[in-house]
């Protein structure tokens, strides 16, 4: 089996790292790229790093290179992202388009379309929003409603999505819309549009924490070209589901959210500069460090958990079974670790704004609120906890 | 599941094959009707042994195959699977390491082989009281003569009656509640002066009472430092407590996919009980919880092959885990079986009652999670 370990492998190392001292601007080290290229342009070295990855093609390394992507094994992706960690370079290209969209394309879009909107993405020039839930389609998303009525050689499109994160921001949408209303699952089809297209209104929602990552996008006689549907009419179902296992993949995988809200400092600091310690040393208070430490053991277990699937599927034995818990593991740790930290800091914790507070203190008050999303997006825990029973334990649907 | 090499598939594959031909729960559950006291049958050790199982931690020199924890670990895994009685985890892990580790020439050269073969069975002699705590130690060894002079009490010491050879853990000095002063030593069943009795407990395994009346022992007896025997004393219960992490583990995936078959089949209001969601998603918890607990199990197996300085942290976390999985699913096997799970004549109870024993063997579930949370500075 090739790997990290193999003679070819070796050689793209060098040739890797030749590569990334020509072009890696140093001033970057450490800098997330793609996190503010998803929100507005970036200039100087930002924009050049960004350019250098996108023509190169490497900021989506495996992707065919027909349509501009590196056309590395993932022996050599790997490689790549160590030589890249080793010098603090960060990927400069994501978004929706790279996570989501860009490999459901390349798997059911037409040739025109991929030669059409593969480049923009592998370029990080088109960022992409995601058309799915609405107000009465979240769980049940095959229960949505937005109506695609064919107009010959348009879809007129008519309804309302909900939760589409950085639609305010987005260029285009990839959106699930109905085509017949006679079948639930088979009457539903993938669409593309652009967002400037006319009757395409954003508003952004603001949440508990005060943040807005999320908008309610209406659409009123929005006209999409036919050559903008994605496989065959009716067939969006399927193309929708393949996007939500992409979606899951990445934030689950080991550099996903899940183990970053799971990871960050051990609480023990904290607790003890606030609540102070006993004759031992111990925690003061006994009840909250005996639940201080099962959260603790439980990170880590989650943490060893993601090690041995990453070791699971890079030996070749096809992903783990372990991956289908790490949403639901990683987001609850996550979320455990942040109401403890408030309950150890009492109101200190619970900061809003202005004097009195930490700028640290009051990120982790919004981080707190913000968090309880993880629970929800992507697949709620409870509809997670279907999908383990069904597809994995083999449990039967209610009849 | 862990990376395995090509010889470690075949060793849990033929040990798989071998549990459910040879080892089945039936054998238990006969074993106990009979009035077993050595808690396993003897022809079955026999076989375990002939096919390398009691050597996989002793040197190829000492007559073992030095394989590896993490080998003996899958081993274990898939005996707890079907509750397959055998004194493997303490005689052929912890003592067997012991020794291996701290044992001089001679120590090494009649202890190990004699392990390795299945012919003798060790056992760990360390509590005093029914909760786990080695510092507690309190049965006296003093001077007397060229050696020791051992008086006291050891309570619960699991595979006790079956045991030719303990390693018992004495005090030569400082107080109870202290791991300074005390010594390791290993001293045969049948020295005058040692008496040992069963004690039935629910699990159906062998537990024995030792009361050291005077039992006298050469120096050669001591086994690591006399005197400074609480570093290899912790040690030996940590891989003794990983041992027993990996049986827990076999038992909880088992007890699972017992109690899931069970979801699948039984059959009310027109339907299988396994589609309702309230029983759905807590199916999905305890799958959850195994994956977890494989991950610290096998970390912990793993970090005894490698030395590792956190041996202690990791088979804390590996005892705790194991524990509080496996008293969920022990629980939710009876709760999800119904009425059939209270009967004798499910295997539902013999999980049940093993589970409880486990956790409390080597320290319960919540006594690990406050060692551990000691060791990260809680």
């Amino acid at each position: 089996m090739a790997d990290f370990g193999g003679a070819d492998s070796e050689a793209f190392r060098a040739e890797a790292r030749d590569w990334l001292a020509a072009n890696f601007p140093p001033s970057l080290a450490g800098v997330d790229v793609a996190m503010a290229a998803a929100t507005g342009p970036v200039e100087g070295d930002a924009l050049l790093w960004k350019q250098r990855m996108g023509d190169k093609g490497w900021g989506v390394p495996t992707w065919p290179t027909e349509y501009g992507g590196g056309g590395l094994s993932p022996a050599q992706a790997r490689v790549l992202q160590q030589e890249m960690n080793r010098i603090g370079a960060r990927n400069p290209i994501g978004g929706m388009g790279v996570m989501m969209f860009g490999p459901t394309l390349l798997e059911y879009g037409s040739e025109e379309q991929k030669q059409r909107h593969i480049p923009p993405i592998v370029r990080g020039e088109i960022r992409w929003c995601q058309g799915y839930s609405e107000p009465g389609a979240g769980s049940d998303l095959a229960a949505l409603q937005t109506r695609a009525e064919d107009k010959g050689d348009h879809f007129l499109v008519n309804g309302q999505k909900v939760w589409t994160s950085g639609a305010q921001y987005a260029d285009w949408c990839f959106c699930l819309v109905r085509t017949d209303t006679r079948h639930k699952h088979e009457g539903i089809s993938f669409v593309l549009f652009d967002m400037k297209t006319p009757g395409v209104e954003v508003r952004p929602i603001k949440l508990i924490s005060g943040n807005s990552p999320f908008c309610e996008t209406f659409l009123t006689d929005v006209k999409v070209p036919k050559e903008n549907l994605v496989g065959p009419l009716n067939g969006g179902w399927t193309i929708g589901k393949r996007l939500l296992q992409h979606e899951r993949n990445s934030l689950s995988g080991g550099g996903g959210s899940a183990g970053r809200f799971a990871a960050g400092t051990p609480l023990d600091k904290l607790a003890k500069d606030h609540i102070g310690v006993d004759g031992e040393g111990r925690i003061a208070d006994p009840d909250l460090r005996a639940r201080l430490i099962r959260h603790q053991m439980e990170a880590r277990a989650f943490m060893l958990t993601l090690m041995r699937a990453q070791a699971e599927s890079k030996s070749g034995q096809g992903p783990s079974a372990a991956t289908s818990i790490m949403k639901n593991v990683g987001s609850k740790v996550g979320q455990e670790r942040a109401e403890l930290a408030i309950e150890i800091m009492g109101l200190q914790g619970l900061g809003w704004e202005g004097e009195g507070f930490s700028d640290k203190e009051l990120e982790q008050t919004r981080n707190w609120l913000g968090g309880k999303a993880t629970t929800i997006y992507g697949g709620s825990a409870e509809i997670q906890n279907n999908i383990i029973a069904k597809r994995i334990l083999g449990l039967l649907d209610h009849q | 599941m862990a990376v395995l090499t090509e010889e470690q598939t075949m060793l849990r594959d033929a040990a798989k094959a071998w549990v459910q031909e040879k080892a089945p729960v039936a054998a238990l559950r006969k074993a106990r009707d009979s009035g077993n006291l050595l808690g396993y049958a003897p022809e079955a050790f026999r076989e375990m042994a002939e096919m390398g199982w009691a050597g996989v931690v002793i040197p190829e020199a000492h007559g073992g195959s030095e394989f590896g924890y993490l080998s003996l670990g899958l081993v274990l895994e898939e005996l707890g699977r079907t509750l397959a009685a055998s004194p493997l985890a303490v005689s052929a892990m912890a003592v067997a390491s012991a020794i291996a580790t701290a044992g001089t020439e001679a120590q090494k050269s009649t202890g190990l082989p004699a392990l390795a073969s299945g012919e003798t069975i060790a056992a760990l002699a360390v509590d005093e009281t029914s909760r786990h705590d080695p510092a507690r130690t309190a049965l006296k060894a003093e001077a007397a003569g060229d050696g020791y002079r051992l008086t006291g009490e050891k309570v619960f010491v699991a595979e006790g009656m079956a045991a030719g050879l303990y390693l018992v853990a004495a005090r030569t000095s400082g107080a109870p509640g202290e791991m300074a002063g005390i010594t390791l030593f290993l001293v045969p069943a049948d020295a005058a002066g040692l008496s040992r009795a069963p004690r039935h407990t629910a699990d159906s395994r062998d537990y024995a009472a030792l009361t050291f009346d005077g039992v006298t022992v050469g120096k050669d007896a001591v086994l690591g430092a006399a005197d400074g025997g609480g570093d290899l004393l912790e040690r030996t219960l940590d891989i003794a407590r990983i041992a027993l992490s990996a049986e827990m583990l076999g038992m909880a995936v088992q007890a699972f996919e017992t109690t899931l078959d069970y979801l699948k089949t039984r059959v009310q209001f027109g339907q299988t009980i396994g589609s309702f969601q309230a029983l759905q998603h807590r199916a999905a918890k305890m799958f959850s919880e195994l994956e977890l607990t494989r991950s610290c199990v096998e970390a912990a197996l793993s970090a005894i092959d490698q030395n590792a300085d956190d041996l202690p942290q990791q088979a804390a976390l590996a005892k705790a885990v194991a524990g509080d999985t496996l008293n969920l699913v022990s629980r939710e096997m009876v709760q999800m079986h119904g009425g059939i799970g209270m009967t004798d004549a499910h295997d539902a109870g013999l999980y049940l009652k093993r589970a409880r024993a486990l956790e409390a063997l080597f320290g319960t579930t919540a006594w690990h999670r406050d060692r551990w949370g000691r060791m990260q500075g809680y």
